[in-house]
């Protein structure tokens, strides 16, 4: 191909670009058609937070992940798309509901949130665990151990800090107000200090 | 393609890429739009069958050209004018204009010499030039031998490199 070729290949792709504004805009409208042809498996948006940006994903059920920037998007996407579908598709738009909530609980004005909620990435015992934590109030703490014995398993400490730590809907389904027994933060999807701000969080607003 | 690609992946990598073929095939329009909406609602099915080593691109921009002629058997079926360019500025040519206008003015320049291409042409320049599509593909999806395409695509840049539009654009 010839300079002047490659002149007219530039002109053509600058006269056909883009601007992001008109990509976004018919990225909504995919998202409208998709789910209006039963072919949508999850949507998602990302949120700002103080505790960094929030991956939110939705299927038609409700709420099904809520992730934080350092488990890393992508996997999280992709563990999303092989657990329950791979019609993955993000909106600037949707999820708008979940999003003010997550707003209003970050300025301190939200002590629980009410979304539907879509349980299917957990299972078991881990599924039961996560169904007690939104008994846990605002502003106030359990131990694993209490937890074990709330849900009837005195012995399965372990298992409840499994539960906890491995929770697919974090800051919604409250399972940063669990600590160790001996007052130590334990482990959190989103990190220690997260964890540490959302407590500190709920002690200043509670 | 695995299972466990999110459908978005797609999206984001080729969403740009299948609009600027829609256009160029259609013109920067609403039609555009539609074949750019049907070509990726109709592929999000299928994406979990596709063979892993699928060039997701060139497959997306096969089926842009399908969907490209359903949008334009549709508009013909609803008998609306066919041609209909971006608005050309009112006071084109008057001094005094603002340099927008002129822009504007040199986008309608260049749209026009793409839409006065013969339709062969236009959609190998397309499916080569934005598309990457290698010329096999272009001729299964034309009509006609590889090497008849890459003369449609050729002939088309001459035409092109003719135009005073494209032969003044600086491309800058």
């Amino acid at each position: 191909m010839n300079e002047q070729d490659s002149k007219i290949e530039r002109a053509l792709r600058e006269l056909t670009d883009p601007s992001s504004g008109e990509l976004s805009r018919l990225q909504d409208r995919l998202v409208a058609d998709a789910r209006a042809s039963g072919s949508l498996d999850v949507v998602y948006r990302l949120v700002d937070s103080p505790v960094g940006r929030l991956l939110v994903a939705a299927t038609s059920k409700g709420i099904v992940r809520v992730a934080f920037e350092i488990e890393g998007f992508d996997s999280v996407l992709s563990d999303v798309a092989a657990k329950v579908g791979p019609a993955v598709l993000r909106s600037s738009t949707e999820l708008e509901v979940a999003a003010q909530q997550i707003d209003a609980y970050f300025d301190g004005s939200r002590h629980a949130f009410d979304l539907p909620l879509d349980d299917r990435l957990s299972a078991g015992f881990r599924q039961l665990v996560q169904r007690h934590l939104p008994q846990i109030a605002y502003g106030s703490t359990q131990t694993y151990k209490q937890v074990a014995e709330l849900v009837g398993n005195p012995g399965a400490v372990r298992a409840v800090g499994t539960a906890c730590a491995t929770n697919p809907l974090p800051i919604v389904v409250p399972c940063h107000r669990v600590l160790r027994t001996d007052g130590t933060i334990g482990g959190y999807l989103g990190g220690p200090d997260a964890k540490r701000t959302l407590l500190d969080l709920e002690r200043q607003a509670a | 393609m695995n299972t466990h690609t999110p459908f978005e992946a797609a999206v984001q990598a080729h969403g740009a890429t299948v609009l600027r073929v829609c256009r160029a095939v259609l013109g920067p329009h609403a039609d555009a739009d539609d074949a750019w909406s049907e070509t990726f609602l109709s592929a999000m099915p299928a994406w979990p069958k596709l063979p892993e080593s699928t060039n997701v691109e060139a497959w997306l921009v096969r089926i842009a050209h399908r969907k490209a002629i359903d949008v334009t058997r549709r508009r013909a079926r609803q008998a609306v004018p066919v041609e209909h360019l971006p608005e050309t500025p009112a006071a084109a040519g008057s001094q005094g204009r603002s340099q927008s206008d002129a822009r504007s003015a040199e986008r309608h320049e260049l749209w026009s010499a793409v839409g006065d291409l013969p339709e062969k042409q236009r959609k190998a320049i397309a499916y080569r030039y934005l598309g990457s599509l290698p010329y096999d593909d272009i001729a299964e999806l034309l009509g006609g031998t590889a090497a008849a395409a890459r003369r449609s695509a050729a002939d088309g840049l001459q035409s092109l490199r003719r135009h005073p539009a494209f032969r003044d654009h600086d491309g800058a």
